[in-house]
């Protein structure tokens, strides 16, 4: 396929841009391969233009145009060039709705050229192979194809585990995607079952997820595990395997939680299709913990209302209440953080080992696992760490289906397939913690809405295929940038960074009471409000906050990091 | 005192609120004059003062005591069990004889001494001068002059004495139009806008019925707009929805006809009664006490009680007036039913977003002099300072304050005060422990002698004015009457949860970002403060010590706080100030003061499996 031949109209002058906030510019529009493009030549047609727009076509979720035949319209004839009055007869408007929640209107003169640049987009926006999308093609010149992408190894974080204890080892069993296609080459198993049980348990568990470690925690060495269902099906079949490989996690009379993020009700009818949940015969020192939450379509038609509510801004008091109400995404937030808190309360409090899934065990799980992660390892948030977290809980170790997932935005009017926002559903929830607690994590609200953009559509091959298989079979590392090579370079990093950091040995433990959980504004009405006054605020803090550190670092500093872990100590003692 | 017959008892349970589970602080609990006090075995206290006490009530004996419910003022509820029914049906009485005060002598502002003597207390009184406010404004002028019309509080018993009209309206002017305006309200001056020559005026509702008119009234709405040299149309807001205006008409009252009063333009903007505005703070309060409350419920609760429709409602007032006056330059007259509720909160939030001074701490405190005290919102009777009428109770300056809030949220660069100053400041207009709030209206105020007898509030909230410094204020984002244009898109509008939890410590966010940013802007004055007193120390020396030398250590002595690390003489001399960690520190990094804590108890009970794990496997069957 060549993307020329979906290029129906490269150019077109003097088009109109404009979009929520920003004064319209008229341009010339020029669409490429991956791009659309506008610049202005504000001093006549002699001077070099000025790009106004460098949209990535990926990021377009839908086109929508409008064509007006306008020949009875005499255009007022006031400064208005040849060009002008050849294109009254007819003009159009498209309207694109990006996957980054923008909104951007184009007023073409002609309609012709309108609906040609509207197909245009169409069909690059929608073409659908890994290969074909512009990570393929970005080289920047100041980046190393091959930076980013081993930064965290999971060997680095199996020989953190392996200083600790001898109970875990690295499983190449999946070296060649045999065992599951979506697990990585590499997974952390307890070191008394060998590949071949593993072989068996990955065929009692649906999409061959069998049980892996996520998470040690340090502090009593308990141990969060992830997995899928179980393909007991209606006739209670069993795995001696699975059962040994979940029975050796526990050491002589301890018992575990099985976080299961399905109801009751749900799990039990996921038998009569081959699935279902580990009976309590079976695994007599497992309890089963049913904590629904919600995925796959109803998250996705969650997010449309939400964002189909904030866009309307004409709405009255009580209706923009009963819609946020009745789209439900914070109920999912809210539902979302409170297992996170469950399955780090199971590990923290009750020094219980805990194993999450729900049925593929690779979204609502990875919610789950990645979250409670965050809540009690202050490892993870760091900037550096976060990434980490994401590689280990999201992308490369844990296989959530980025492409599907996040395939469509809020805007797509085509139909639905896969799409889910569990990616963005853990995001708000991360800047829920930020907003509980703002010194505790290293990065700020800026990092969530780049990941955010990203997932959905980037010029970085991080967040590209579902899963390791594709990535290694699309040569997605040789072949693209990672995101993170640019995110940690000195000055791209400064801007993520939160100066209010200070590093909190603690478990953050976040309100979860409705008062407490507010929406994210800063993502949800990015286009649409103006946060003027909030960045120039935010820029106030972080001027104070620098001007503190170079005046007190050498003095304040030190205290005041001494006395957060005195008071850590502390706090400790009064349980 | 005669109403407490038991003094303390021991053994009291203090429940978590929004436990589900029985979790509770033991401790002892005393009754004073003034105050409940609860010390807990941890020795934390909780003070509650007896006037803050909106509602007490016994529920039915359990098996570990007499349970007791307090609902305050201030939004804090608190739920005591007393293990013995006696002693709880005794403090239950005693509170409330104790929470109903008769008479105003016996509030506590009454019995309050902060150790000030008496001309420290007149000093106090005399810190906010009305005159001195519209002299700022620009009045008197040309077209407006100080009236004393009013000066035994003949015409009107609720206006203050002083009062400003237009230069035109004689007397018999004001005295006819004040006949013919509902308690005598008659249209003054509450704002000038000397950019614009316009003016915020405010009145209570003419007293019209279907066809009354009344030619001094029509006069006087006419001074009022030529008083505008920029534009000689004027509104009339009538702040109530349009159908309780026309409901007034049948008892004689109503609002203006347009065709008889020359160059105005009438506009009702709908905001709700004193009633509704009760019943919806009741139905908000209701759904945020809620123990176990979802996301949707709250947020259905939320839009049920209509409170944030309100708040959406009166702001979206004082914007329309904002505008008449920052883009057409036209006067706006503002009246409600009786032109003391309402009418306040439009006028002084009009002020607000086109004054920068009332954005100021001292120029708040001007404006609720002004526009709420001077004119004679009747506090006592809104607040339930006295065991009155309930139906007069209404939480209209509650509405006001969180509108405030909500500006500040919007514009948090824009005001130099913060939340902590709005909280501080409807936790005493409840407490009746100054003055200044006490009472309906200044002739009242006068009459019990309040000045005398009780101390003004401003020159403590003055004292400790750092606490409620807005670290992020910045004088230069709004100079002299620079208009605030707030968004009144609904999805701006929050709820207050500083206010309606602020005692509910673990709803809060757990560390502070303006508790830290004030910490560290005081450090930094201090030590801009220290530099100056070393520098001057320095000059000392030297002066003592011989002159040649004086440059030198001049021009090591550090100009900015940015040269401190090399000034060792500082760190020697002049101890820093101690960075206050707290800030730092993490309120609910322990389970035990979060609430899902109880996740575990919640599976706990319902499948107890879980609980007897020790026990054996036994009964692990679900």
């Amino acid at each position: 396929m060549e993307f020329a031949e979906l290029i129906k109209t490269a150019t077109v002058e003097s088009v109109l841009l404009s979009g929520a906030g920003l004064p319209p510019v008229r341009g010339t529009l020029c669409i490429t391969s991956h791009h659309l493009l506008l610049s202005s030549r504000p001093g006549g047609d002699g001077a070099p233009g000025t790009v106004e727009l460098w949209l990535l076509i990926r990021n377009v979720d839908a086109v929508e145009k409008r064509v007006q035949n306008l020949g009875w319209y005499q255009p007022p004839r006031t400064n208005s060039s040849q060009r002008d009055t050849r294109l009254a007869g007819s003009s159009g408007t498209i309207t694109l709705r990006c996957k980054d929640l923008k909104v951007l209107q184009l007023e073409i003169p002609g309609m012709e050229e309108c609906l040609n640049v509207a197909s245009s987009i169409e069909a690059l926006s929608s073409v659908d192979s890994v290969m074909m999308m512009y990570p393929f093609f970005y080289r920047p010149q100041d980046l190393r194809l091959e930076a980013g992408w081993h930064l965290f190894p999971l060997e680095q974080y199996y020989q953190q585990i392996a200083t600790q204890t001898s109970q875990w080892r690295l499983s190449g069993v999946n070296r060649d995607f045999a065992a599951c296609p979506t697990y990585p080459p590499a997974v952390i198993v307890p070191a008394a079952v060998d590949d071949e049980a593993l072989r068996k348990a990955a065929r009692f568990r649906q999409g061959g997820r069998f049980p892996v470690l996520s998470y040690y925690h340090q502090k009593n060495g308990t141990v969060m595990l992830r997995s899928s269902q179980p393909l007991t099906g209606p006739n209670r079949k069993r795995c001696r395997e699975d059962e040994l490989l979940l029975g050796t996690v526990l050491d002589e009379g301890e018992r575990g939680f099985i976080i299961d993020t399905r109801s009751a009700q749900a799990a039990k009818q996921a038998r009569m299709t081959g699935g279902g949940t580990e009976p309590k015969s079976s695994y007599p020192r497992w309890k089963r913990l049913h904590r629904p939450l919600e995925r796959g379509r109803p998250l996705q038609e969650s997010f449309i209302k939400l964002v189909d509510a904030c866009n309307d801004t004409s709405l009255t008091m009580d209706r923009w209440l009963s819609r946020l109400e009745s789209c439900r995404w914070l109920s999912h937030v809210k539902a979302a953080l409170s297992t996170a808190c469950l399955a780090a309360q199971c590990l923290d409090r009750e020094e219980a080992c805990v194993l999450v899934h729900g049925a593929e065990g690779t979204d609502t799980t990875l919610l789950v696992t990645a979250l409670a992660q965050l809540i009690l390892d202050p490892g993870c948030r760091t900037l550096a760490g976060f990434q980490g977290l994401l590689e280990r809980e999201w992308i490369e170790q844990a296989g959530h289906p980025f492409h599907l997932r996040c395939a469509r935005s809020a805007y797509s009017h085509a139909r639905l397939k896969q799409e889910a926002p569990l990616f963005l559903l853990f995001l708000d929830c991360v800047w829920q913690l930020g907003r509980q607690f703002p010194f505790s994590l290293e990065f700020g609200e800026r990092l969530l809405l780049t990941l955010f953009d990203n997932a959905y559509a980037s010029s970085y091959g991080t967040f590209l295929g579902n899963n390791e298989k594709e990535r290694c079979l699309c040569k997605v590392k040789e072949s693209t940038h990672s995101l993170w090579a640019w995110l940690n370079q000195p000055e791209e990093k400064r801007k993520y960074l939160n100066p209010l950091y200070s590093r909190n040995a603690l478990v953050i433990w976040p309100s979860v009471e409705p008062q407490s959980i507010q929406l994210w504004q800063g993502l949800f009405f990015r286009w649409i409000r103006s946060s003027k006054y909030l960045d120039e605020a935010w820029a106030e803090i972080q001027r104070l906050v620098e001007n503190d550190d170079t005046s007190v670092e050498e003095s304040a500093g030190n205290r005041r990091s001494q006395s957060l872990s005195d008071t850590a100590a502390q706090t400790e003692n009064e349980r | 005192m005669e109403h407490i017959r038991t003094t303390k008892v021991e053994q009291v349970k203090l429940l978590d609120r929004f436990s589900t589970s029985n979790k509770s602080l033991t401790g002892t609990l005393y009754l004073t004059a003034t105050h409940l006090l609860f010390i807990e075995s941890s020795q934390r206290e909780t003070w509650i003062l007896h006037h803050h006490i909106a509602a007490v009530e016994k529920l039915p004996l359990t098996t570990s005591g007499c349970p007791l419910v307090i609902q305050c003022k201030n939004f804090r509820i608190v739920h005591f069990v007393v293990p013995r029914e006696r002693d709880c049906h005794d403090i239950y009485n005693s509170l409330l004889q104790l929470s109903r005060t008769a008479q105003y002598d016996e509030l506590y502002a009454f019995s309050y001494n902060p150790k000030q003597n008496s001309s420290e207390q007149v000093k106090g009184w005399q810190l906010i001068d009305l005159a001195e406010e519209y002299k700022r404004m620009g009045v008197p002028n040309a077209n407006w002059q100080l009236s004393d019309a009013n000066r035994d509080y003949k015409i009107c018993e609720t206006y203050p004495k002083e009062l400003y009209v237009p230069r035109t309206a004689s007397k018999p002017i004001i005295v006819g139009s004040s006949k013919f305006r509902s308690k005598g309200r008659f249209p003054v001056l509450s704002y000038y806008h000397k950019d614009k020559e316009a003016a915020i005026c405010r009145c209570s509702q003419p007293l019209s019925g279907f066809s009354a008119r009344c030619l001094e009234d029509e006069h006087m709405l006419q001074a009022i707009s030529k008083a505008n040299p920029s534009n000689r149309f004027m509104y009339v807001m009538d702040t109530r929805p349009k159908l309780n205006a026309m409901a007034n008409r049948a008892a004689g009252k109503g609002y203006e006809n347009e065709d008889n009063y020359s160059n105005i333009r009438f506009q009702f903007v709908g905001i709700e009664n004193i009633h509704v505005m009760r019943s919806s703070l009741q139905k908000l309060l209701e759904v945020s006490g809620t123990k176990g409350l979802s996301v949707n419920d709250f947020l259905s609760g939320l839009e049920n009680s209509g409170w944030l429709r309100h708040i959406k409602a009166v702001l979206d007032a004082a914007v329309f007036l904002v505008k008449a006056i920052a883009v057409e330059s036209a006067s706006v007259l503002v009246h409600c039913s009786d032109g003391w509720d309402r009418t306040s909160q439009v006028c002084s939030l009009g002020a607000l977003l086109l004054d920068s001074y009332y954005r100021t701490i001292k120029g708040f405190m001007v404006l609720i002099e002004k526009d709420w005290i001077s004119f004679g919102h009747k506090f006592s009777d809104r607040c339930c300072q006295l065991d009155g009428d309930p139906k007069e109770i209404s939480p209209v300056f509650t509405q006001f304050l969180e509108s405030v809030w909500n500006l500040t949220e919007q514009f948090p660069q824009g005001f130099e005060y913060n939340e902590a100053f709005l909280l501080q400041i409807h936790e005493h207009v409840h407490s009746c422990q100054f003055g200044n709030f006490l009472g309906n209206c200044q002739k009242e105020r006068e009459e019990l002698k309040f000045k005398e007898k009780t101390y003004s509030l401003w020159p403590f909230l003055l004292q400790e004015q750092k606490k409620y410094q807005n670290p992020l204020y910045n004088p230069d984002f709004s100079p002299e009457l620079t208009l605030l244009e707030p968004n009144t898109v609904s999805f701006n509008f929050k709820f207050w949860r500083n206010m309606y939890h602020q005692f509910d410590r673990s709803m809060h966010p757990r560390q502070s970002v303006l508790d830290l940013i004030m910490n560290m802007s005081e450090q930094n004055k201090q030590m801009e403060k220290d530099i100056k007193e070393l520098e001057a120390k320095i000059k000392r020396k030297n002066s003592q010590s011989d002159a040649v030398l004086v440059k030198e250590p001049l021009q090591s002595a550090p100009p900015a706080p940015m040269a401190l690390k090399t000034s060792p003489c500082f760190k020697k001399e002049q101890p820093l100030m101690p960075v206050n960690d707290s800030v730092r520190t993490i309120e609910g990094s322990n389970t035990a003061d979060n609430r899902y804590s109880e996740f575990m108890e919640e599976f706990s009970k319902a499948e107890p499996a879980v609980v007897s794990l020790e026990y054996g496997m036994a009964r692990m069957t679900c």
